[in-house]
């Protein structure tokens, strides 16, 4: 099993801890210590809102070995509103009801399960945000 | 004059100093493929075999100094690693330098680059390349899994993406910034399944129709079965020496006149803009300057057609169409063997079947023949250069070459 490889990103998963760049500012996810941008060392943490947007997606029906029992499934990038896009799955909602640019929050939930006595792997997925939500 | 009188003209006059112009490029001198399907009777040391042994023989040799293996997974798939000195054992070959070279689908793109490398050093004399991928020891939700750890595991795979899903979200995305609908791709399947259809060797012979796209069930929406290339058993192989050496001992030695690999970010989310291949614009760049070929040079261009949006995105990255523009190709006929730029000429990976890390060595193979004069009835009309591009996954590793026939 791959259970120190699932605890060592726990930071990641459950609260989307990313890093900020010190030197022009542009923050990080997932966190990769150097740069993306300017390349200069990036180790300071930021944990990000949660927030962001919907930029494309997928409902993925031939899905590999360990998801299976989920398919279909639906798979986003969500551009968060601190600039970095994340891989995720959509949840609580519909595929007829997404569209590109509607606003998504994080939530945590189920990634997956080794076999019935296996590791359960818990993460961040997105969901609509609702629109009376917004109004409150 | 004698041999050993010095003259200013090399020997041979113009066609002498046309010699020498290309002397330290490499060249191909043997090609050999085999069927892709899948061959459950068949393992992966018997399909690299029957390749390389169809290449020993059109090459005429025996005995080459070096063997280069581009395989994408076959640790998972069929629990072997080691193929380098395994293959090289099989062959006959042992005690050759023998190695794995591995970039997802690019694996065999990048063993040749490797070899290329390794003649151009002068290191090496002789070479031999060969792609393979056993797909089918696993089959269903396993080999998709595997496939899967092409991708970025911690922040991809993990999440459920599929390697089809990775098309479909830049399929999707396509669609949304050039307001383009699912039919508009499917002229890229009609062309590569048209050419596959003349193709002996091809995974998928039939002839598909772009009424009926819309009725094909789905892979991951918006990509569906008329839209990902299927995965099939396969190797391919080729020998490659100097060109100066080449020309003694074959008629028609196919010179690799231009040869590059850049990388891009591995996961698709890391892309400032993702539409946009990077790597491949990058190795395509590279290998026409090294080749000194602009694009009307290009007589044919086998490319990375994963999913019918790849080949949009391929064919913008090289040049060939403008960003958004890549589908007008397929639309309007351009793309087809008597088109301004014919792709997937033999059925691509399509039509052809993409065996993984053998796919790359399917293209050079195929524009080898193309530029032999040697492709029945799938041959482009008097083809002098030809441009294969072969990507890994979404584009994080790209490998152009440019062959040529004089
Ligand atoms: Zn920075």
């Amino acid at each position: 099993m791959e259970v120190s490889r699932h605890w060592r990103l726990q930071e990641q998963r459950y609260k989307l801890v990313g890093e900020t760049c010190d030197s022009c500012g542009v923050k990080l996810f997932p966190p990769r210590d150097v740069c993306l941008e300017c390349k200069a060392p990036a180790y300071a943490l930021y944990t990000f809102t949660g927030l962001g947007e919907l930029y494309s997606f997928t409902t993925i029906y031939d899905a590999p070995a360990g998801f299976e029992h989920s398919a279909p499934y639906t798979v986003a990038l969500v551009k968060l509103e601190e600039g970095p896009i994340v891989t995720a799955q959509l949840t609580d909602m519909d595929e007829s009801e997404l569209s590109i640019g509607m606003p998504l929050e994080m939530v945590t939930r189920k990634l997956r399960t080794d076999g019935d006595e296996g590791m359960i792997v818990y993460g961040y997925k997105f969901r609509p945000i609702f629109s009376q939500q917004v109004a409150n | 004059m004698g041999e050993g009188t010095r003259s200013p003209l090399p020997k041979g006059g113009v066609k002498g100093r046309e010699r020498n112009k290309h002397m330290n490029d490499v060249s191909i001198i043997g090609i050999g493929q085999t069927e892709v399907k899948e061959m459950w009777s068949t393992s992966i040391r018997h399909l690299a075999w029957y390749a390389i042994e169809a290449a020993l023989d059109d090459a005429h040799v025996s005995q080459v100094d070096a063997l280069f293996v581009g395989n994408m997974a076959a640790g998972q798939l069929s629990n072997q690693m080691h193929l380098g000195a395994l293959v090289a054992d099989f062959a006959g070959l042992r005690g050759i330098e023998a190695v794995t070279v591995e970039a997802a689908d690019a694996s065999g793109g990048a063993a040749l680059r490797q070899a290329v490398l390794a003649v151009k050093s002068g290191l090496v004399e002789t070479a031999l390349v060969v792609g393979v991928e056993k797909m089918t020891d696993q089959v269903g939700s396993s080999v998709t899994a595997v496939l899967s750890s092409t991708l970025d595991a911690d922040y991809e795979a993990i999440h459920g993406l599929t390697v089809a899903g990775m098309g479909a979200l830049l399929m999707r995305r396509y669609m949304h910034e050039y307001g383009i609908g699912v039919e508009e791709f499917a002229h890229f399947s009609v062309n590569a399944h048209a050419n596959g259809a003349d193709n002996p060797l091809a995974m998928f012979r039939n002839r598909i129709k772009a009424e009926r796209f819309g009725s094909a069930p789905p892979v991951a929406t918006p990509v569906n079965l008329f839209d990902a290339a299927p995965s099939g058993d396969g190797a391919a192989a080729v020998i490659v020496t100097s060109h100066e050496r080449a020309q003694d001992m074959v008629s028609q030695p196919i010179r690799i006149a231009g040869s590059a690999l850049a990388t891009d970010t591995l996961a698709l989310h890391d892309r400032k803009n993702m539409l946009h291949l990077r790597a491949a614009e990058l190795s395509a760049q590279k290998a026409m300057a090294a080749a000194g070929v602009s694009h009307d040079d290009i007589d044919l261009f086998e490319l990375h057609d994963s999913f019918t949006v790849m080949a949009a995105l391929s064919l913008e990255a090289a040049g060939f169409a403008a960003a958004g523009e890549g589908w007008q190709l397929a639309r309007d006929g351009a793309i087809g063997r008597n088109g301004r730029i014919p792709i997937s000429t033999f059925g691509g990976l399509k039509a052809r079947g993409n065996p993984g890390g053998a796919t790359g060595m399917y293209q050079i193979v195929e524009v080898a023949r193309q530029l032999r004069g040697q492709a029945g009835d799938n041959q482009i009309p008097d083809a002098k250069i030809g441009m294969a591009q072969n990507l890994g996954g979404s584009g994080a590793t790209a490998v152009t070459h440019i062959l040529s026939n004089r």
